[in-house]
């Protein structure tokens, strides 16, 4: 059975500044990372793999340095690593890339019977949150978002229990394997990879499957196959700072109601 | 000859070929080891072994040491005596007493005196023992068995002396005080009597010489009367702390969670230790509860050693294993992360063991081979990987500090010296201080400076000692080609971590720059005359505080006090614990980035040991001791008490107007 993590390459944006005349991301000599929240869908693909047997396989589209972020996934223990790059994917939005993602994906489970599909909740660059349930909408999968505990895996019964993380509360849901599955920071500590892995990991085909292989009509993939168009990009202006109780004379009332403020705002749980 | 001659001959010729069988048997056992080159520099490698080995310098450093000379270097003429003793009694025509009496009479004086002394120096090692050990398991057999067959020793050639000068077979009597006192005792016995008693001290005085070679020797802790002289020979000659490099290929193993993937030398150390109990009583993690113990590690790896040895020469796996286990001969995983790499046991060892070596390894091991560490660590390991920095901040702040100076680029033809800024003196608010007036110093004294900018990368520092050499390789590989495409010739940092990484682990990768430390270069530029003061700035009472990296590890202690008096006009004082033996603030070998769970806390003990002085000002060289004191202070209550940086305090005299 396939756990497949979807992982994307994204620029490190906390290096990212915005060019205030052309309004667009300045991303010349910016360092790629992982996606942050891809690190976790892709801890866990590890976890079901080695609690249930199943088999662990990374998926990214990009373009080909995006390697580079493949060869982490395999440095920390994927089965396959396989990168789906084509010139004519290139200028993709949410939608054309589940489109490519769906197409590797179900390739994929003709040989194999597909478990769970593991995303990120979002990507850092982008933010929408969109890609993970597009690939569940296109598949047809039970679409599981924002999870950050898996009570119970029956493998049996194939249903999966998993817990998810919600504004001010927790929903606890099942369903039905095949799943699709939006991870959140909470979900588990990624693992760090051992060198031997870190070498190893240089060493290993990384495969690249091209449109040739996955045979998508270029009118739905790549800038053709997307409808959204960027605008404008600006950095919205902060908020105003408020200033709440008096911490000088009663720092534990104080305290408390912070607690609250964060609380409610959804910054912290209990 | 006669029966009992054969015999002699037969048991010290059968002892003797025991002896070594079982000498080579067990130093024998650090061939397990990994290879390492310890013969290099044959000279100065003879020289320290002479002046620590047989010179007993560092045994002495400590008041008790006095005691342990004396049994060195009666030892050592006891067995030239011994030899004497031993073929003398075999072969009666090689008896010393042959010698013309300008020769034997002053060896017999030299004798008594000498046997007189050991005596002495056995009680004083049992009033040690018993009522002041360094260590409470120090009240051991094994230590009372060794003083106890020393002693018995000397009383049976006493025991000899007396009844040969009461016989009247020995002509040296006058040049025999002690045994001519013995002697007395022994006025009113038979001649039969004094046959006997002679006879019965030569078999005991033989009998003790044959259990320390036959078995105090080779089995225990006493074989470092041979080992530790080897270890002098075999000292680490360039600087100690630095830990070596590793190749990373694939098939290879990386750190040490065996004692075979620790090096010979590792292994020799722990056979050449003799349990002093020195380096626990410098270590400050020992000291504040934690449970690390360096004297412990040492004994661990003997022990897990000599317990796996057997199997290891069979060629299986170690059945005792080296980390995690609960047992003897096993080191626990919280005290291989305790360590602080200050130095200290390297210092305090009589004999050079190397303890933090050991640890990074099976640091090295746990990091790079099992990805077990403490968890605070994951942040700064993928902080330092990915943006080169303990806190990952954005790399394009790194220059951000330098905005009062105006653009300040390295170029080779213009500048003296690289600036080094370090990730705390261009990130940490508090050592961006330090950092700025580090750079004003500079501009004042004409000296032309350049900074490397967001191109700069972590020294990589915390990551070697807490194991993680891969990703210090990459850092250290990625500054050094900067340093190589840039031209650097002269570098000036304002942390030791930097300071001591560029200067020492560079150079392994081939790197051929001066680096200087703040203290130094500001002390020379005063000396020069190219920086003047005004006038000198009142700190108020001032006590210095040494920097592990930069004192310990690289010999620097006089610069910084100096800088302070020129720069107030006051001497600083020091704290208790100082120079050479000054205690670590807590976050050396990447222990800043970690939480201290156990035990009471390093930064505190070495706050309180300063507060002790009175200071108004602690002045320290290094940003990790600056945030270390300044914590430990807050917790203290003792919001008067200001930490500052050598350069802060020359920066104010420099800006009195």
């Amino acid at each position: 059975m396939l756990a497949i993590a979807c992982i994307k390459q994204v620029p490190d944006t906390t290096q990212v500044q915005i060019d205030p005349e052309t309004n667009t991301l300045v991303l010349e000599g910016i360092p790629f990372i992982v996606n942050p929240y891809d690190t976790h869908a892709l801890e866990e693909s590890l976890r079901v793999r080695e609690t249930f047997g199943m088999r662990a396989i990374a998926l990214s589209m990009g373009p080909p340095n995006a390697e580079a972020t493949l060869r982490k996934a395999c440095a920390v223990g994927v089965d396959e690593a396989i990168l789906l790059s084509d010139r004519c994917f290139g200028g993709a939005d949410t939608l054309a890339t589940s489109n490519v993602l769906s197409a590797a994906i179900e390739r994929l489970a003709q040989d194999e019977e597909l478990g769970i599909v593991f995303c990120g909740k979002q990507t850092i660059d982008g933010d929408t949150a969109q890609v993970g349930p597009g690939i569940a909408s296109r598949l047809g999968l039970q679409q599981l978002t924002l999870v950050d505990k898996i009570d119970h895996l029956d493998m049996e019964q194939k249903t999966i229990r998993v817990r998810r993380k919600l504004e001010g509360r927790h929903e606890i849901v099942e369903a039905p394997l095949p799943v699709m599955i939006t991870t959140v920071r909470e979900l588990n500590r990624p693992r760090y990879p051992t060198v031997p892995m870190r070498l190893a990991a240089q060493e290993v085909e990384v495969k690249t499957w091209d449109n040739n292989i996955l045979g998508l009509d270029p009118e739905t993939v790549g800038l053709k196959g997307s409808p959204t168009w960027v605008c404008k990009i600006f950095s919205p202006d902060r908020d105003q700072g408020e200033i709440i109780g008096d911490g000088v004379n009663d720092p534990e009332g104080t305290a408390g109601l912070l607690i609250d403020k964060l609380l409610s705002k959804d910054l912290l749980a209990v | 000859m006669t029966s009992s001659k054969i015999l002699i001959l037969l048991l010290f010729s059968a002892s003797g070929l025991v002896f070594l069988w079982s000498l080579y048997r067990r130093l024998s056992l650090v061939q397990l080891g990994r290879d390492e080159n310890r013969l290099d520099r044959f000279g100065d490698r003879f020289s320290n072994m002479l002046l620590y080995a047989f010179g007993q310098k560092r045994v002495l450093a400590r008041p008790y040491g006095i005691n342990h000379a004396i049994f060195f270097w009666a030892c050592l003429f006891l067995v030239a005596v011994n030899l004497e003793f031993v073929l003398g009694g075999i072969f009666p025509a090689l008896h010393l007493s042959h010698l013309p009496a300008f020769l034997y009479f002053p060896i017999r004086l030299i004798s008594d005196i000498v046997s007189l002394m050991t005596l002495g120096a056995v009680v004083a090692a049992l009033v040690r023992r018993t009522f002041f050990p360094l260590y409470p398991e120090a009240r051991n057999f094994e230590g009372y068995f060794i003083v106890a067959v020393i002693a018995v020793h000397m009383l049976a050639y006493f025991g000899i002396n007396a009844t040969e000068l009461t016989l009247g077979q020995e002509r040296a009597g006058s040049w025999m005080p002690v045994s001519l006192f013995a002697s007395r005792f022994l006025a009113d016995v038979s001649p039969t009597g004094l046959e006997n008693l002679g006879a019965f001290s030569w078999w005991v005085h033989a009998l003790a010489l044959l259990v320390i070679f036959n078995y105090l020797i080779p089995y225990s802790k006493h074989l470092h009367v041979i080992t530790a002289i080897g270890n002098c020979f075999f000292r680490p000659l360039d600087n100690p702390g630095t830990p070596k490099r590793e190749t990373f290929e694939p098939g290879e193993n990386f750190g040490a969670d065996s004692v075979t993937k620790l090096t010979w030398k590792d292994l020799f150390d722990s056979l050449a230790c003799t349990e002093c109990g020195r380096c626990e009583e410098a270590c400050p993690a020992w000291h504040t509860g934690k449970t690390l113990n360096p004297r412990r590690l040492i004994h661990d790896i003997k022990v897990n050693l000599l317990g796996n040895a057997e199997e290891v020469k069979k060629g299986n796996d170690p059945i005792l294993p080296l980390i995690g286990g609960s047992e003897e001969g096993s080191c626990q995983e919280e005290a291989i992360w305790d360590c602080t790499t200050c130095g200290a046991c390297l210092e305090a060892c009589p004999v050079f063991i190397e303890h933090p070596h050991k640890t990074i390894q099976m640091r090295r091991f746990l990091v790079q081979e099992r990805a077990r560490f403490p968890e605070e660590l994951l942040n700064l390991f993928e902080n330092t990987e990915q943006r080169s920095n303990p806190w990952g901040m954005p790399p394009a702040d790194r220059a951000k500090w330098c905005s009062p100076f105006g653009d300040r680029p390295y170029d080779a033809e213009s500048c003296d010296y690289l600036f080094f800024v370090g990730c705390a003196g261009a990130y940490d608010n508090r050592s961006k201080h330090v950092t700025a007036a580090l750079g004003m110093i500079l501009d004042a004294a004409g000296v032309s400076w350049g900074i490397l900018g967001k191109e700069e990368l972590c020294c990589g520092d915390s990551l070697r000692k807490l194991g993680n050499e891969y990703v210090f390789d990459q850092l250290a590989r990625q500054n050094v080609s900067l340093f190589k495409e840039r031209g650097v010739k002269k570098i000036v940092t304002q942390c030791p971590h930097c300071f001591n990484t560029l200067k020492n682990d560079y150079r392994q990768y081939g790197v051929e720059v001066e680096v200087i430390h703040h203290s130094e270069l500001i002390l020379d530029l005063l000396e020069q005359g190219r920086l003047t003061l005004p006038g000198t700035v009142s700190q108020g009472r001032m006590v210095f505080h040494d920097s592990c990296y930069l004192g310990r590890h690289n010999g620097t202690f006089t610069a910084p006090r100096q800088v302070l008096k020129k720069a107030t006009g006051q001497e600083p004082g020091d704290l208790t614990r100082n120079k050479e033996n000054g205690f670590c603030c807590g976050a050396g070998g990447g222990r800043m980035w970690m939480e201290e769970l156990s035990g009471t806390r390093i930064n505190l003990e070495r706050v309180k040991e300063a507060l002790q002085e009175k200071p108004d000002t602690i002045c320290v060289t290094c940003p990790y001791c600056m945030t270390m004191l300044g914590d430990g202070l807050k917790d203290e209550g003792e919001d008067q008490v200001r930490v500052k940086d050598i350069a802060e305090v020359v920066a104010e005299s420099l800006n009195k107007s």
